[in-house]
């Protein structure tokens, strides 16, 4: 594959190490002079400086044969620019941005762009996993539908320690798929009691996994 | 007319005071507070924020603007600022200052309106050179960059 990556940034060399150490053609194209020596010595020759969003800068990387085009700036204005043109310039088949501001995502979706990275989202989602949930593990996110699967572990002062599946007060569309106690995994019915350190497999639809961690909760917690 | 300019540089602090001395309330945002000493004698409102952020343009007043338009020294700031008006905000009246003739003919055949300001002077500048009589803009927009 043909990739060009747009922003010489951590991101940007990053990513066109790991390319290329997959085999692919990859070039990077930096704006920034004195950023220029220090990639073309962590990278070799696939480094060229331009303006990424410039017509010309484009077509002198053979924008038109890419397979991938990668806008990496830390700008969501010239990562727009540059995919907007990508794509509709250039039919280049895939383009991939990055967002720095998560409130542009839903703009650089509606204009076209339709794989976009929000690294403060996902820095911000597994914060707030890690501070709310305790507890919650994602395993797997089904994209159609919308659903997750999550795996919660009880602590030992759980609202839900020694009462059975069947009396959990489960928000809508949750499914309790195992429970795993020590080393066993058990399918469980409405009469299985929950016990300390059990950990539940649970189907849940993304928008109720709150409800649903509050059902799992410490007693000292709301 | 509701107007909400971004870019407090000459041409915007200029646009503004013009469009503020006729009546219309005028709000500008630039992200460097200095370049507000630029509209002395102005009675719009002056935001200060960065121009790709949603909550800057709705302090802005965009919600219910009938124009915006972009000045930035960034061209692909004004484009993309300029698409938030039109797509999220549904702004009716748009205009991109792009300085990038290509860039500007690029997004013109895109739909989203832009007028490219190097064009328009070095056609005008040569004319006068040429002892032309100077044109209609439309002429020295569409003249070929080759």
């Amino acid at each position: 594959m043909y990739v060009i990556i747009a922003g010489g940034g951590k991101v940007g060399q990053y990513l066109t190490k790991a390319l290329l150490a997959e085999g692919h053609e990859v070039l990077l194209i930096e704006q920034d002079r004195r950023e220029i020596d220090r990639l073309t010595e962590d990278l070799g020759e696939v480094v060229m400086r331009g303006d990424g969003s410039e017509m010309r800068t484009m077509k002198d990387a053979g924008m038109e044969r890419a397979d991938v085009v990668v806008a990496v700036t830390g700008d969501d204005g010239d990562n727009l620019v540059i995919s907007q043109l990508a794509k509709r310039k250039f039919d280049v088949p895939r383009v991939i941005a990055r967002v720095n501001n998560p409130k542009n995502e839903e703009l650089f979706h509606r204009l076209g762009v339709d794989q976009t990275v929000v690294s403060t989202k996902i820095i911000f989602n597994l914060i707030e996993q890690q501070i709310e949930t305790d507890q919650v593990i994602p395993i797997a996110a089904l994209k159609r539908g919308n659903i997750e699967i999550v795996e919660i572990d009880l602590s030992s002062d759980s609202k839900v320690k020694g009462i059975t599946v069947g009396m959990l007060d489960l928000p809508e569309d949750t499914l309790i798929i195992s429970v795993i106690r020590g080393d066993h995994a058990i399918i469980p019915h409405a009469d299985t009691m929950l016990k300390s350190d059990d950990s539940v497999i649970a189907m849940v639809k993304a928008n109720q996994e709150v409800q649903l961690r509050q059902v799992f909760a410490s007693n000292n917690q709301k | 007319m509701k107007i909400v300019i971004l870019g407090c540089g000459r041409m915007g602090s200029i646009m503004a005071k013009r469009l503020s001395a006729v009546g219309h309330s005028v709000s500008v945002i630039d992200q460097d507070a200095d370049a507000f000493r630029r509209l002395d004698d102005f009675n719009g409102k002056m935001v200060l924020g960065n121009g790709l952020d949603p909550d800057v343009l709705i302090r802005a007043g965009i919600e219910g603007a009938d124009a915006f338009v972009a000045v930035t020294n960034g061209d692909n700031r004004n484009i993309t600022s300029v698409q938030i008006a039109k797509e999220i905000f549904s702004v009716p009246k748009v205009l991109a200052r792009i300085y990038d003739p290509m860039r500007a003919a690029a997004y013109d055949e895109l739909g989203i309106p832009t007028l490219c300001t190097t064009v328009i002077g070095a056609g005008l500048m040569a004319d006068y050179l040429l002892n032309k009589q100077w044109g209609d803009i439309s002429h020295y927009c569409d003249m070929p960059l080759d």
